[in-house]
């Protein structure tokens, strides 16, 4: 199976690739986030992700915009910081748009409009190094029906893209000329989660 | 209690608590008051179930003006009245103010029986322009 039959996919297995890569890069995230942030972001992100393992069954068990919408909760319930309710808000504006069945074109337009749901509120932009920045070449990427590991490679581009760029929103936008040369760590975890969601389609192949 | 109620949201619940015995100190009893703060979990942050159940504490028919101090303080305060959802969630305000402030002068016009309008644009006030 491909990315093309996303449909077919086991929610099970998706939410533990994307809770496995948050722990086993925990470490990172915080350090990345202690140099230009508040350094709990690998914490955070490791604890929402745990949250939503451990009740697994229940959610693989709801239909698929239904499932999302209650993951999209759960983090924002347990991520904390601004993390929370970004995460959750990309999540549950996911579960608001997509089909149960979705194809293709469905995900790319649901995840579309669930970008839109995190601009608005972090009430930000695509170039102020923010989880956007991965969110918005990954979307494209979508729309151009690029393969899976296309659209890995995508996101891991776009997350070293925000190492030059100065932080214009959270609390790194503090630091002004200082934020450069440091990757954002929101835009790390999405191009994690976006790996470890692709990998997981694709290889059920 | 009919006036408007005041919610602090600090990513220190030393702060939140503080910036509330001022309120309480030099408003008085008039004004329905709950702060939170705190990641839920022992650090610094701010929780939005938290969030949820100060707005419930403070509640009031005329609604509520919420002060907070750093963007995540914001944005997760904006996501708690989201979960509220409506008929409430027309009648809370995230208010752009500094927080100590913002709380004192907002809580002095909530306690002279002003509307929530009035009482966020007291608080706007005092936002750096």
């Amino acid at each position: 199976m491909s990315i093309e039959a996303m449909s077919k996919v086991d929610l099970k297995a998706l939410i533990s690739a994307a809770a496995d890569t948050i722990a086993a890069h925990a470490e990172e995230l915080t350090t990345l986030d202690q140099a230009i942030g508040d350094g709990d972001h690998g914490l955070n992100m490791k604890r929402g992700f745990e949250a939503v393992r451990a009740e697994a069954d229940a959610f693989a068990a709801k239909p698929l915009p239904d499932a999302l919408k209650a993951i999209g909760t759960k983090l924002v319930m347990t991520v904390g910081g601004a993390s929370g309710p970004l995460f959750g808000t990309l999540f549950m504006a996911l579960g608001k748009e997509i089909s149960s069945e979705p194809d293709r074109a469905n995900l790319a337009t649901a995840f579309g409009k669930a970008i839109e749901a995190v601009a608005a509120r972090g009430k930000s932009q695509v170039g102020q190094k923010t989880m956007l920045d991965v969110l918005q070449p990954v979307h494209e990427a979508l729309l151009q029906r690029r393969t899976g590991p296309e659209i890995v490679a995508a996101a891991d581009n776009a997350a070293n893209a925000t190492v030059p760029m100065k932080a214009l929103r959270g609390r790194a936008s503090f630091l002004g000329d200082r934020s450069i040369g440091h990757m954002d760590a929101g835009a790390r975890s999405t191009a994690l989660l976006v790996r470890a969601v692709a990998e997981t389609i694709e290889g059920h192949a | 209690m009919s006036n408007v109620g005041i919610v602090i949201v600090s990513h220190s619940p030393l702060v939140a608590e503080g910036t509330a015995d001022m309120v309480r100190q030099m408003v008085g009893d008039e004004v329905p008051l709950a702060w939170c703060g705190g990641n839920g979990h022992g650090g610094l942050g701010t929780n939005v179930e938290a969030i949820m159940v100060a707005i419930d504490k403070a509640w009031s028919e005329a609604g509520v003006a919420i002060l907070v101090d750093l963007g995540g303080a914001e944005t997760n305060s904006e996501m708690a009245v989201e979960m509220i959802g409506e008929p409430r969630a027309q009648k809370i305000i995230v208010c752009n103010a500094p927080i100590v402030e913002g709380a004192v002068m907002a809580a002095t016009e909530a306690s002279g029986g002003a509307s929530l309008r009035e009482v966020v644009a007291t608080a706007h006030e005092l936002a750096p322009s």
